[in-house]
């Protein structure tokens, strides 16, 4: 044992995470430690990786380099512990299932393989829909739904996880005002649950009301910390100013030159 | 006759093996096509289909003739490792998925077709029903065949429906299967091999030329009839075992026809009726939808332009005779005839006894011409302030969108522009006032004690002194287009 007091795991750990599509380098040397019962924005300009970052950490795209722990162990013994929610185009709203089924998929994760859903799964899909205030869209056919419903479907499949770190990919992207006051409360309620959340967003106005910390993101970490003292003017300038640019101009250059040395 | 009764009897046992061995083969392909199409993996069916035909050849020479075991085995090689190829052309190169299908497709297909003319130039091997693998013949199958086949395709049925949980799973969300740590790679690989199964399953009644569409249509019809995989993957085997049924009835009364194109037929009649008829989502119920929401359009036009004469002159009593509105709406009297015939039995428009050919807005009417007019100036008004669209280039968006505008999204834009009194042109925006929402008490009573009575056009004094009249004898009794609810809103 070592001299200093155990501490208790941070729920998430990415060390040294660098991410590479087509050798083009789309996030460089991401290291952070999450803090517990926090909810956390994920901000950046189009392109910043955001997506990426939250993508690799679940293991659904490969990094060139780093690692990431969830409560200190690796992702594929936690993956109960964790609930993740993609964006909403990235699944076919015109595939014959019915609401329920899709925010029973949340059960999945505690049934075996083959194992059909119980009833008891069934009534916890129930309340999760109850929770997003769906319980009327129960039966419907997922392509029957709004935009801002499709969200609160597949929130409430995360809800079923019963998980203790959420990762929601772009959850208020083209939602309604009362999908998207719904979806800030659940964030609310998750956190007095003592759960750990983490939200790409877009929307800077709505992050110094709604979220905890922040973590602001373009290519590399810029800044991250309590939105008291991370989410400051100049860390901004610093995302969202021209200074990027050359970093993404090189980016884009080394692309292009790899590509020059190809076909010559 | 006799043929249907002879082979329907089911007395040759032969015809009972055949049966089996193609209904099996039509439920196993319907309910494995449904994956596929809904994976889009529709065309790779189809190239799979078509790489298979070396395998089959080979597994010929090999035995030295028809061996079915020697045919699934050497059919299930070449359709994984066209798989695998073509896998390995889109994973390694810049050809695009599409191109590798269809490389993969003729290359090895082509490989086949030589194999075959070798076959059949060496006279070494018995060659007795290596043809019958391109075009199908069901009832050439025996009963070891049919246990082979059969058994293959009952295999899958069993898969699918053990499965059916994680391949749903597969086939609607990737990323979100991966996140809880789904065998994902697995999964896939399982129904690329099924796929690859039910393929080899049917090269001898449907043969490889056709099969994919054995995989794709029946799924493509069960599509049109529900919303649910479930009833989805039952109606796909129903039709694949329809198409089953006939194909073999075919290959029995017609034994020199291939089997094949007769399945195919059969389930592709099968999707045209689906095309037309399945409600809701066919051809006709769209159209009938499209007829009757054209009408709709056209009927609420005419009670709109009802409502705009009574604000030009501010007059709700007035009748307005048939000719002006014609005008006003360009539409020939015999169609503006049955609109004013549909908004009379609506309950929307009548006109007075005495002049049949006049008409004006009753109480319901005026209320749902109200309700037009408020979506499009709501309308109009949102798309000037929050669009940023001039207010002269605004009037055509809303004329369509005001047939559209449900009441959640009026509510909406009320709360958005928060119930202004003026749209964009500076006409006044007409909402419910107090007197509308009571309104069906005052449509009563007037109901009550005018109905049938007045046939005096225009005179509103004689209207209220009516409605007040403690006349409560006469039965409500609008026939003959009488004036219902046209003092109301003087009420």
């Amino acid at each position: 044992m070592t001299p200093y007091t155990k501490q208790k795991p941070f729920p998430i750990e990415v060390h040294d995470l660098t991410v590479a599509y087509d050798k083009k380098p789309v996030l460089w040397d991401i290291d952070f430690e999450l803090p517990e019962s926090m909810i956390t924005a994920i901000v950046g300009p189009n392109g910043a990786g955001k997506s990426t970052l939250i993508k690799s950490m679940m293991g659904l795209i490969p990094s060139s380099s780093g690692y990431t722990l969830i409560y200190g162990k690796p992702l594929d013994k936690q993956r109960r512990s964790i609930a993740y929610v993609p964006q909403r185009e990235s699944v076919d709203w015109n595939f014959p299932i019915s609401v329920t089924d899709v925010v029973l998929m949340g059960r999945y994760p505690h049934l075996r393989l083959f194992q059909r859903p119980s009833r008891a799964d069934r009534e916890l899909a129930m309340k999760a829909l109850k929770e997003v205030g769906m319980e009327d869209f129960a039966k419907r056919q997922i392509s029957q739904l709004s935009g801002g419903q499709q969200q609160r479907v597949f929130l409430a499949r995360a809800l079923a996880q019963d998980a203790s770190i959420y990762l929601m990919d772009e959850p208020f992207a083209g939602v309604d005002a009362a999908t998207e006051k719904v979806i800030f409360e659940k964030l609310q309620e998750l956190r007095s649950l003592n759960k750990t959340v983490v939200v790409v967003h877009h929307d800077l106005q709505s992050v110094p009301d709604n979220f905890d910390w922040v973590m602001l993101l373009n290519l590399r970490l810029v800044a991250f910390g309590p939105v008291a003292t991370a989410f400051t003017d100049e860390n901004l300038q610093h995302t969202y100013g021209g200074r990027l640019n050359i970093l993404s101009q090189m980016v884009e250059q080394s692309r292009r030159q790899r590509f020059v040395r190809e076909t010559e | 006759m006799d043929l249907f009764l002879d082979f329907f009897s089911l007395q040759d046992p032969n015809i009972r093996y055949v049966l089996a061995g193609t209904i099996l083969l039509g439920i196993s392909s319907g309910a494995l096509g449904c994956f596929a199409i809904l994976r889009r993996r529709a065309l790779v069916g189809d190239a799979v289909a078509h790489a298979i035909l070396p395998g089959v050849c080979l597994a010929f020479i090999v035995a030295g003739g028809k061996d079915p075991l020697m045919l699934v085995l050497g059919a299930f090689v070449f359709g994984l490792l066209s798989m695998v190829t073509m896998d390995f052309i889109s994973r390694n190169s810049r050809i695009a998925p599409d191109a590798s299908i269809g490389m993969v497709l003729s290359v090895f297909f082509g490989l086949g077709v030589v194999l075959l003319t070798v076959i059949q130039s060496s006279g070494y091997i018995d060659q007795s029903g290596l043809d019958d693998f391109l075009f199908g013949q069901a009832a050439a199958m025996v009963g070891y065949d049919v246990k082979v086949f059969g058994g293959l395709s009952l295999l899958i049925i069993i898969v699918v429906i053990i499965g059916y949980k994680e391949f749903k799973l597969v086939s609607f969300d990737i990323p979100f299967a991966r996140s809880i740590g789904y065998p994902v790679k697995r999964m896939e690989f399982l129904l690329a091999l099924l796929m690859v199964m039910t393929i080899t399953a049917g090269i001898q009644a449907v043969g490889v030329v056709l099969m994919a569409s054995m995989l794709i249509i029946p799924a493509a019809a069960a599509r049109y009839w529900t919303d649910s995989l479930r009833v989805m993957l039952v109606i796909a085997a129903g039709v694949g075992a329809l198409s089953g049924i006939t194909g073999s009835f075919i290959s029995y009364t017609a034994p020199a026809m291939p089997t094949g194109p007769w399945m195919v037929v059969s389930a592709a009649l099968i999707f045209l009726l689906s095309f037309l008829l399945a409600p809701g989502r066919g051809e006709i119920a769209a159209f009938i939808e499209k007829k009757r929401l054209s009408w709709k359009i056209v009927c609420e036009n005419v009670v709109k332009t009802l409502y705009t004469m009574e604000e030009e002159d501010g007059k709700t009593d007035r009748v307005r005779p048939f000719n002006e509105l014609r005008k006003r709406r360009h539409i020939t009297s015999s169609r503006l005839k049955k609109v004013i015939h549909t908004l009379q039995k609506k309950g929307w428009v009548s006109s007075y006894a005495g002049n049949p050919e006049s008409y004006l807005l009753t109480m319901e009417g005026r209320k749902e011409a109200k309700r037009l007019v408020r979506v499009h100036r709501l309308w109009e008004q949102y798309l000037n302030l929050h669009l940023q669209i001039a207010e002269d280039h605004v009037h055509d968006d809303a004329e369509s969108m005001e047939h559209l505008i449900t009441a959640e999204i009026e509510s909406q834009l009320r709360q958005s522009l928060g119930s202004p009194a003026l749209d964009p042109h500076k006409s006044k925006i007409p909402y419910d006032t107090k007197e509308d929402s009571d309104s069906s008490e005052d449509s009563d009573s007037f109901k009550n004690s005018t109905s049938g009575k007045r046939s005096i056009p225009g005179d509103k004094s004689n209207a209220i002194d009516d409605s007040n009249s403690p006349d409560d004898s006469n039965p409500t009794d609008n026939s003959g287009s009488s004036d219902t609810g046209k003092g109301g809103k003087r009420l």
